[in-house]
């Protein structure tokens, strides 16, 4: 016994041993994170997505490698998922890098919680797509390569099956269109539900994708004015008839309350007719479908079709020792030929024309042209607000109470007195 | 009466197979789907052909993984964080646990209370500060022939081992257990001439192998389901546990068959080691009335 005891010591010590040598080997690339000498860390979410990884990387060897680079770039990749929560504990120990990517809709917020610096580039943004660079107080925090657009996704063989016109950019569905067409394509019996709206989404998906069906409506996620209280635009009539009409798609069968874990490849096993979705599907159910797939826009609900602007963009961090050579970076980067590289990789809306035109599926007459002309015509910046991310938590529970059956206006009554609490608390999140 | 003893076997057979099936059927299908491309795990979710390996079978999936997500670096780093959280673990809370149970200490009661209060303390509200505590650590690093002093520990793998060495849980289990080996066997060992250690060594652990097998067990699986932390302290890709790669699968097209072949290669372990360890385990939880 003494012996196995012995061996079990041993055994922790060797382990401990390979752990430390293991852990040697790992601290040295670690250190790299560090600001030290002429290096600086970029922290991107693209871990596990291989081509815009690539891409990203491609662009950081071609600067690192040019005479006139002011620093060495180091990438360091996380997954899309948890890379939020990987910012916010690195801030919170003051181990942020000099660069960062970040959701758009977060801009507002880390440029108030001091995560971020206004950036000062050579480049120019005044032709990049609106969505593509975050403002927040009059200042720019943060600018991105790409763009993505909602649209729904469609057979034009059942369309025309069931005597419904294929809806375009100039001429969307209206509200009552859409009624028609959903009541005719189930009636088609093809499906048990025709329309998938992504019910099952969670996160982000929720504001993204269904806070522009509310605006459309004439509603809004808070009070653009000064951000202060969400009364009235979450919680008023327009608001209301929103929730009822959203449910209303489930109660008339037209839609799951819970759609499938993955609304394309229902859409693509041909287990719904409409599916709601973004760009990034496109390539996908083309590839699958070929000329049979219709991209058409969202729906017109009375105030236009609209739907959400600002995918992932890139930022400076207020602690950086050497933000010079960040900015110039960031500049060299917009570069047309690199914004078009990383939007290829992507299969996403490139920020500029002339990145566009280097690619032919976006050049006038391309096949995924119809996504730039949805950013540029019906995007709608989520609310530029520090606030945005509890908004954001909010609707989304607020979306998923309504599809569950709670009564709309106590809902959206009890989202609005949690937001207007959380400004309030914040003290308004002034700068 | 020898039919109906036959019928009811076969009827208690029945029930044991539909208990183990309900059991099993999450594990097939992830392995089943991991043998598949995406069109067919959708294709088949609707009938029994989810369940079985037939159709379009590859092993693209597992080539896949590799490709997306270095797996061979975050399984080399769990078995790594996990052996040694285990092995320390071990050591350090029996010790404890012998003490408060063995050793004649003023106020060991209190202590042991106080132990046994951190444990409805969750983990996720210390987190945050202890990102902050670590981060304040020193480090000690050998450059040449020189000890160089740092600060912080982030991104590291004693990060990820030291906070979770010392256990209430474990302590407490090994504290009962120790309890229950008669204190008489110290004494006789004393007569003979043997110190604390080793009484520990060579006459209390060695009987308190069902505690070790629990408790080893029960450090592995946090250990290795490690998700909220590492996300936190460690930046590094090479530094990476398991369970932060499978994220790495979940991006705005989702790849469910690498999903399910990166979910069944990082869960193969965890049976093996089940598996092996069943007997004392099941045994432990028998006479100590833990659950795991």
């Amino acid at each position: 016994m003494n012996k196995r005891f012995t061996r079990i010591l041993a055994t922790s010590i060797a382990a401990a041993a390979l752990m430390g040598s293991l852990a040697a080997c790992g601290k040295g690339s670690a250190s790299a994170t560090s600001e030290g000498g002429n290096e600086i860390t970029m922290w991107t979410h693209n871990a596990g997505n291989p081509d815009e990884l690539a891409a990203i990387k491609a662009i950081v060897d071609k600067y690192n490698k040019s005479g006139d680079a002011k620093a060495q770039v180091k990438v360091q990749a996380f997954p899309q998922d948890s890379y939020n929560d990987s910012v916010v504990s690195a801030a919170a120990a003051g181990k942020l890098p000099c660069i960062v990517d970040i959701d758009g809709p977060n801009v507002p917020n880390w440029a108030w919680a001091k995560y971020l610096t206004p950036l000062k580039l050579s480049a120019d943004l005044s032709k990049n797509l609106p969505s593509t660079v975050a403002k927040w107080e009059g200042e720019t925090y943060a600018v991105g390569y790409y763009d993505v657009a909602l649209a729904m996704l469609a057979r034009t063989s059942d369309l025309k099956a069931a005597g419904v016109r294929v809806a375009t950019v100039e001429k969307p569905w209206t509200k009552e269109e859409f009624q028609d067409a959903l009541t005719k394509l189930k009636a088609l019996g093809k499906w048990q539900y025709p329309l998938d709206m992504g019910t099952a989404g969670t996160g982000e998906w929720l504001p993204y994708a269904y806070s522009p069906l509310l605006q459309s409506f004439g509603g809004d996620l808070v009070n653009r004015d000064g951000f202060q209280s969400a009364d009235g635009a979450l919680n008023g009539d327009k608001a209301v008839e929103w929730a009822g009409w959203f449910r209303g798609l489930a109660d008339q069968g037209f839609m799951a309350k819970k759609s499938g874990k993955d609304s394309t490849q229902d859409f693509l096993n041909n287990k719904s007719g409409i599916v709601y979705t973004g760009s990034w599907a496109a390539d996908k159910a083309r590839k699958a479908l070929g000329k049979d797939l219709a991209v058409m826009p969202s729906v017109d609900l009375g105030n236009g079709p609209k739907i959400g602007g600002a995918s992932w963009q890139w930022g400076v961090t207020s602690g950086c020792k050497n933000s010079e050579a960040a900015m110039d970076y960031l500049s060299y980067s917009l570069k047309p030929e690199n914004i078009a590289a990383v939007a290829k990789a992507t299969g996403t809306i490139p920020a500029t024309d002339e990145a566009a035109a280097l690619l032919p599926a976006f050049a006038e007459g391309g096949e995924n042209r119809v996504f730039m002309e949805l950013s540029r015509q019906q995007a709608v910046m989520r609310p530029e607000t520090p606030a945005y991310p509890f908004i954001a938590t909010e609707y989304g529970k607020a979306v998923q109470d309504i599809l569950a059956g709670a009564d709309a206006k106590t809902v959206l009554d009890k989202a609005v007195k949690a937001i207007d609490a959380n400004i309030k608390s914040n003290g308004g999140y002034k700068n | 009466m020898k039919n109906a003893f036959r019928l009811n076997s076969i009827g208690a057979a029945a029930v044991r197979i539909l208990f183990a099936a309900v059991a099993a059927f999450p594990i097939v299908f992830m392995l089943v789907s991991s043998l598949k491309p995406d069109q067919q795990i959708f294709g088949d979710m609707s009938s029994v052909a989810a369940f079985l390996p037939i159709g379009n079978i590859s092993l693209d999936n597992y080539t896949a993984v590799f490709d997306r997500v270095p797996a061979a670096r975050f399984l080399i780093n769990s078995v790594g964080v996990s052996a040694v959280t285990v092995v320390l673990g071990i050591f350090v809370n029996s010790l404890c646990a012998f003490a408060l149970s063995r050793m004649q200490v003023r106020g060991k009661k209190v202590v042991f209370t106080a132990i046994l209060a951190t444990l409805i303390v969750p983990f996720q509200t210390l987190a945050l500060p202890l990102v902050w505590w670590v981060n304040q650590l020193p480090y000690f690093e050998l450059n040449g022939f020189s000890l160089e002093i740092s600060k912080g520990w982030l991104d590291t793998y004693q990060v990820q081992i030291i906070p979770f060495i010392a256990n209430a849980f474990s302590i407490y289990l090994y504290h009962q257990y120790f309890e229950s080996i008669p204190k008489e066997l110290d004494e006789a060992a004393r007569i003979d001439g043997a110190g604390w250690f080793k009484i520990y060594r060579q006459v209390v652990m060695p009987l308190a192998g069902p505690a070790t097998a629990t408790v080893a067990i029960l450090t592995f699986l946090p250990a290795w389901n490690s998700y909220l932390w590492p996300l936190m302290v460690v930046q590094s890709e090479e530094l990476r546990p398991v369970m932060i790669g499978i994220q790495y699968f979940f991006q705005l097209n989702v790849s469910w068959g690498e999903v399910m072949a990166y979910a069944s290669l990082i869960t193969v372990p965890v049976v093996v080691l089940f598996i092996a360890f069943q007997r004392s385990f099941i045994n432990s939880i028998a006479s100590s009335g833990v659950k795991g």
